[in-house]
């Protein structure tokens, strides 16, 4: 396996059933996260599913739906809004886009996957939750072909298996986890800790 | 979906450039994010293999740069997008712009119409129209042609039509066209009163006063600068009290025009998430 390199963003996406695993990770991040977590969830396009409320009220770590041209700080959860696509325009930034429907999502995680992968190559870390659709996969493959570290959410453990199922069959993920083993697997990619991501997975595949 | 990785940034950047300098289109103050996708995109739909072969064609042929531009912008709008925008519309600052003895409305990156025929609708129902103009400009000829013809896909109505409902259209939808086949094409009356023209928010300058100026979803494209730019255009092109409209997540926060501005309708209201702001005197 390739040496992996510090994470200097996350990125999460989901689609039918990714919300309830989302508030299993969200409550256990540790606060001084040392890298932005940018959450991409297929979702309604009317803004009345106030999704960034629910997930406020169990982060102890800043929420904030991304608007225009937002800027990025570390230990902070950005979320994509509904009908947009999330793009990153430079490490610091997140920038919207109403363009196309992508795999008939907006916001697509392929896109906001693939924008970071071209920004933070080897230091992009991006997790796949549940879902029946097949929208994250690409974006995964060319976070993986930049170097960067791939996590997928053990299909057996998925409310939806189908996009977790599917990726798995065209990647090597460098970790497949349940709900439960996410928040802790994340807080280790912080810079200040134990930073080894071989040893973390070595950690992670003890049964 | 698999999205072509052609353009390198310096690259991106010298092709901007070489657009300036021989056409009267600047880009270079275009989101980068969003432009190197288009790029890419381009190079997909026109079988370019590499970033050489696109810039030989854009910068050797000029009858090319009609297509790149058409292409390069964003071109996706839909009719009462955001309904509970229109809704405020057509509930709280029509009946307030329904006291000027004429109403002119400038929609700045109109793309292919759907917006225009929208508000349209709504002065028609509200008793205006017959006293308003609705400006109606992009920087794209080609959806300026289109939306001048009034016909659009049959495709997204049952989308529309549902879009006018929550917006507070109390009328039967299709009763503002007439469907053949795959299109449907609005009622003229509803054009009558719609002025299409090219314009480039970039390098051309104020051409009347109104009082309403839409331009949602356009300023996501933009920089910061060039944003500051393009809303003093719209402030000197707003009347006293007039109406500003952006995109749901457009902002005039930390802009040269904000202090001149408020939100409506408040801070607490913020919720609503409509960004509609109006000059002050």
């Amino acid at each position: 396996m390739v040496k992996k390199t510090s994470t200097e963003i996350l990125m999460i996406g989901g689609s039918a059933g990714s919300i309830s695993v989302l508030l299993k990770i969200i409550p256990n991040l540790r606060k001084d996260l040392s890298f932005p977590v940018i959450v991409v969830l297929h979702r309604k396009a009317h803004p009345e599913s106030n999704l960034s409320d629910l997930l406020k009220a169990h982060s102890s770590l800043p929420v904030a739906e991304v608007e225009d041209k937002t800027l990025l700080r570390n230990g902070c959860i950005y979320l994509a809004p509904a009908d947009y696509h999330l793009l990153l325009e430079n490490k610091l930034m997140a920038a919207l886009d109403s363009s196309e429907k992508v795999n008939y999502s907006r916001p697509s995680i392929d896109v906001s996957f693939q924008s970071a992968a071209v920004l933070f190559r080897q230091h992009t870390t991006a997790l796949l939750l549940s879902g029946a659709n097949a929208d994250g996969m690409e974006g995964l493959l060319a976070i993986a072909r930049y170097g960067g570290t791939v996590l997928v959410q053990d299909p057996l453990s998925a409310e939806f298996g189908y996009m977790p199922q599917q990726t798995l069959l065209n990647l090597e993920a460098d970790a497949v986890l349940k709900p439960a083993e996410m928040a802790p697997f994340i807080n280790r990619l912080n810079k200040k800790s134990n930073n080894n991501i071989v040893a973390l997975l070595q950690f992670i595949s003890v049964p | 979906m698999i999205e072509p990785d052609i353009i390198k940034d310096d690259e991106m950047e010298m092709l901007l450039r070489d657009i300036a300098d021989l056409y009267d289109y600047d880009f270079t103050q275009y989101t980068r994010s969003s432009l190197r996708r288009r790029l890419n995109r381009i190079c997909m739909l026109d079988k370019f293999t590499s970033f050489a072969e696109l810039r030989y064609r854009i910068t050797k042929d000029p009858t090319y740069l009609a297509r790149f531009i058409e292409e390069v912008t964003v071109n996706v709008t839909e009719m009462f997008r955001d309904p509970g925008f229109y809704k405020t519309l057509r509930e709280h600052i029509l009946p307030t712009l329904g006291t000027h003895p004429f109403i002119r409305v400038w929609i700045a990156g109109c793309s292919t119409g759907e917006e225009a025929y929208s508000i349209a609708i709504l002065l028609k129902e509200a008793g205006f129209y017959h006293k308003s103009l609705i400006y109606a400009t992009d920087i794209n000829p080609g959806v300026i042609e289109k939306a001048s013809r009034g016909i659009f896909q049959a495709g997204p109505i049952k989308q529309y039509s549902e879009n006018y409902m929550l917006s507070g259209g109390t009328r039967d939808f299709s009763s503002y066209y007439i469907s053949r086949y795959d299109v449907v094409k609005f009622d003229e009356g509803l054009s009558e009163k719609m002025i299409f023209s090219t314009h480039n928010l970039v390098s051309d300058s104020s051409f009347n006063e109104f009082q309403l100026i839409l331009c949602r979803n356009v300023l996501i494209y933009f920089d910061k600068d060039l944003q500051g730019k393009v809303l003093k255009l719209f402030d000197d092109s707003l009347q006293s009290l007039g109406y500003l409209a952006l995109g749901s997540k457009e902002t005039l926060r930390h802009s040269v025009i904000e202090p001149r501005y408020k939100q409506w309708p408040g801070e607490n209201m913020e919720e609503n998430k409509l960004i509609i702001y109006t000059a002050a005197w």
